[in-house]
């Protein structure tokens, strides 16, 4: 399952990455294989959203988010 | 100034880094430009307990070495290149201790470039609040280096940092985090042998980031490159790599060095109840419109009384000065020329502080972050960035504070885009322009009983310049070319107080910034303005002296109508109303006369002067708080040859469209200039305005004519 595809509040654990670019960004802020990560509200239109991950809130597009994979 | 000891500051943003600046070098310190990117390079002097001078240098806040922009760069190439003035003797690397993991992976990458280092353990009360015991002794003994808990905001423990810093060795003592030579063994100790530098790390960093590094020699820069291939490096591969080795390590020393609280509820943070009011789907943008509009306002309102105290106290200075003064043209230079530039200059402080006080608030707080959060997707549309909101409505104060505070854009397309379209909204001094030539053509009565037809035009004028803002946006969308990816990651931090002691000295810097580096362009091009308005060949100068002291031309006119008449004889000869008289047969198809076309010349140094050159044209005062009898000469001018009058519905029409688009502001090129770092921005704002201006006037005036 993508990050996009998380419900809102729903807990997921990052499994791997579908852009090299992009992944090694994402694991400089701590989005990590085998790092819990959730939902934690969309933005008022849709897009961005803001996801908790390692202990702090970060905001990624939908297509940023799309790039992560969940266990 | 001398320093024995020069140290740098490193850390993520939002770790209160430039707090921790600010409490160790106070008004001490110094904004300049690092080389090439548009960073500002910010240095400080702190005196250390045993009397020894420390040189601070306050480095951008990065998550990582690795660069995803050219300025991010600058905090590898300061702390690799020795030969760099501000490579550091020790470097403090600041962490938020409520989220240590993500923070010490820039800090074990600092670490293995073997510097000097201690830490800096700010937000101790954030990490209890999260219910997280730090063992500092620990983290230190694994670590092998100083840490210092701090507080920077409430300034605690700066004692104890300033200890450990004149403590510190000269020799990096930190243990090794990974084994950096196993991630490319042979292209590592190659670059070593060829560029000579003796630490493994450093290495690999050149085979990632040569490209960007100034103090690389082409040939240098050649022979890395060839080794990549040689050795087939995949540069974003063998970051991932790393990046994950780096979390390995870091998690082992967190693994008993943080424990959490027993029985520690996770009960909902408060930020996150905040955020479901600020970020909320109505709410929050009703919250957002209201806070713009009282940011707007106070741009407007605020700064009228001390701007109007500024220009109040210039004019005593002036008058004053010309009587004590013996007359002559250098009195004249100086007082009309370079004191009437220097109040150009400082009228913009007030909005220039204004602005950057709420803007400091907004990102001291943590509210930018959610501005950017909220108007993302709308922004993106256009090319611009969710922050592109707060310079473009301080826009309609002013261009020129907003195009400084376009800074908070990391974004190097998204600024760019901002700093071009920001100068189209229609900003208060082009409020006097438009006011008397819509009191000029259109009628003032009322339409649908409540709506006043000028009020109508005047609010259709704001209107458009925001559409015009959007389209603009979105072409150069189109055409620019990014250097950089568009990611949109980024941290929302937790909301916490502004510091007020951070909020003045942004308004005392950004002011400074702008008085010393954009006044210098300001101050020459007014002179320049000034000179050519004032004088003109020497024998059509020598021939109105004449004409005004012939006794049967003077007869029965008064002293003040005569100085009016002289004046307006001086303007058209001097060399401003020549080139006025120049350019008319390229303005004459926009309906405009050489009159207009002096007008359009003066206004080059603000767009307000319009109305005083109006004023001196039509042998009137100038006084803003008279407007009717510019007004009214206007409304009676005729065409010399035809008869007709010169400002018709067409004219006017026309004549507001070019001051819509067109350029005429030195301040706005100046801090472009200053912003951009390159002549070519400006240029290119400047041409593609005036193309505008042309374009919608002359459209206008054959519409309408």
């Amino acid at each position: 399952m993508k990050l996009s595809q998380l419900p809102i509040g729903k807990k997921g654990i990052i499994k791997e990455f579908t852009d090299l670019e992009m992944s090694v960004k994402l694991m400089e802020m701590g989005c990590l294989p085998g790092e819990e990560i959730s939902i934690q509200r969309i933005a008022p239109l849709g897009d961005p959203i803001a996801i908790n991950v390692s202990g702090y809130m970060l905001s990624l597009r939908k297509r940023e988010a799309s790039t992560i994979i969940l266990q | 100034m001398k320093a024995d000891l020069k140290v740098a500051l490193v850390g993520n943003p939002n770790t209160g880094k430039s707090t921790l600046f600010n409490v160790l070098t106070g008004l001490n310190q110094k904004v300049g430009n690092f080389p090439g990117v548009t960073v500002d390079k910010k240095t400080g002097f702190c005196t250390l307990g045993d009397g020894r001078r420390a040189e601070i240098i306050d480095l951008p806040g990065t998550y990582s070495l690795y660069p995803k922009s050219k300025d991010e760069s600058i905090v590898f190439s300061v702390l690799a290149d020795r030969s760099n003035d501000l490579n550091p003797d020790l470097v403090v690397v600041i962490l938020d201790a409520s989220n240590l993991k993500r923070n010490l992976l820039l800090y074990t990458q600092v670490a293995d470039l073997k510097i000097p280092v201690i830490l800096a353990l700010n937000m101790m009360d954030l990490a209890d609040k999260a219910g997280l015991n730090i063992n500092i002794d620990l983290l230190s003994q694994k670590l092998g280096i100083t840490v210092v808990p701090i507080s920077a905001r409430k300034a605690e423990g700066i004692e104890a940092l300033k200890q450990a810093i004149s403590f510190a060795n000269a020799f990096a003592l930190q243990e090794d985090t990974i084994d950096v030579a196993q991630l490319a063994p042979q292209l590592i100790s190659s670059i070593r042998e060829e560029i000579e530098v003796d630490n493994n790390y450093f290495a690999l960093q050149l085979a990632h980031q040569h490209e960007y590094l100034q103090f690389l020699s082409p040939q240098q820069n050649g022979r890395i490159e060839t080794l990549e291939e040689e050795y087939s490096f995949h540069s974003q591969k063998s970051q991932a790599i790393e990046t994950i080795a780096r979390y390995n390590f870091i998690n082992d020393v967190l693994f008993d060095v943080v424990t959490r609280k027993n029985h520690f509820a996770g009960e909902e943070s408060y930020s996150n109840k905040i955020d479901q009011f600020l970020t909320h789907k109505i709410f929050g943008f009703v919250i957002f419109f209201a806070i713009l509009m009282f940011i707007f306002q106070a741009i407007f309102s605020w700064s009228a009384y001390p701007m109007t105290l500024i220009e109040d106290t210039f004019t005593w200075l002036t008058i004053t000065l010309h009587q004590l003064l013996p007359a002559g043209p250098l009195t004249n230079l100086l007082l009309d020329g370079v004191i009437a530039g220097l109040s150009g200059v400082l009228v913009f402080i007030p909005q220039i502080a204004i602005l950057f006080a709420f803007i400091s608030i907004l990102e001291d707080t943590g509210y930018m972050s959610r501005v950017t959060f909220m108007m993302d997707r709308i922004m993106r549309k256009v090319g611009l960035n969710g922050k592109s909101v707060v310079p473009l409505i301080g826009g309609f104060a002013c261009a020129v504070p907003s195009i400084m505070s376009t800074r908070t854009i990391e974004n190097w397309k998204d600024r760019m885009i901002t700093i071009m379209v920001t100068p189209l909204i229609t900003c208060s001094a082009r409020l006097p322009v438009y006011t008397l030539l819509i009191s000029l053509v259109v009628p003032n009565r009322n339409v649908w009983w409540i709506f006043n037809l000028q009020g109508i035009a005047m609010m259709a004028m704001y209107l458009f310049s925001v559409i015009s803002a959007v389209i603009v946006a979105w072409v150069f969308k189109l055409i620019l070319k990014s250097r950089e990816r568009g990611y949109f990651i980024m941290e929302l931090p937790v909301y916490r107080m502004p510091r007020w002691k951070n909020v003045g000295l942004t308004m005392y810097e950004r002011s400074k910034t702008f008085v010393i580096q954009a006044g210098k362009v300001i101050i020459a091009v007014s002179i320049i303005l000034w000179v050519m308005a004032s004088y003109g060949p020497g024998k059509r100068m020598a021939q109105i002296d004449q004409k005004y002291s012939n006794a049967s031309f003077t007869g029965k006119k008064s002293a003040t109508e005569l100085q009016h008449l002289k004046a307006t004889d001086q303007l058209e000869n001097s060399y401003a109303g020549i080139l006025g008289h120049a350019i008319e047969p390229a303005i004459r198809p926009l309906g405009f006369d050489w009159k207009i076309g002096i007008a359009l010349i003066t206004s080059f140094a603000a767009r307000e002067v319009f109305v005083g050159t109006m004023a001196t044209i039509y042998s009137v005062d100038g006084n803003p708080d008279k407007l009717d009898s510019v007004l009214n000469k206007m409304k009676h001018a005729r065409n010399m040859e035809t008869g007709l009058p010169v400002f018709t519905f067409a004219v006017a029409m026309s004549l507001m469209m070019f001051y819509a688009f067109a350029m005429q502001c030195a301040s706005t090129v100046a801090i472009v200039y200053r912003e951009t770092k390159e002549w070519k921005w400006p240029a290119i704002q400047f041409a593609y305005m005036t193309v505008l201006a042309y374009g919608a006037s002359f459209i206008t005036f054959h519409l309408l004519k």
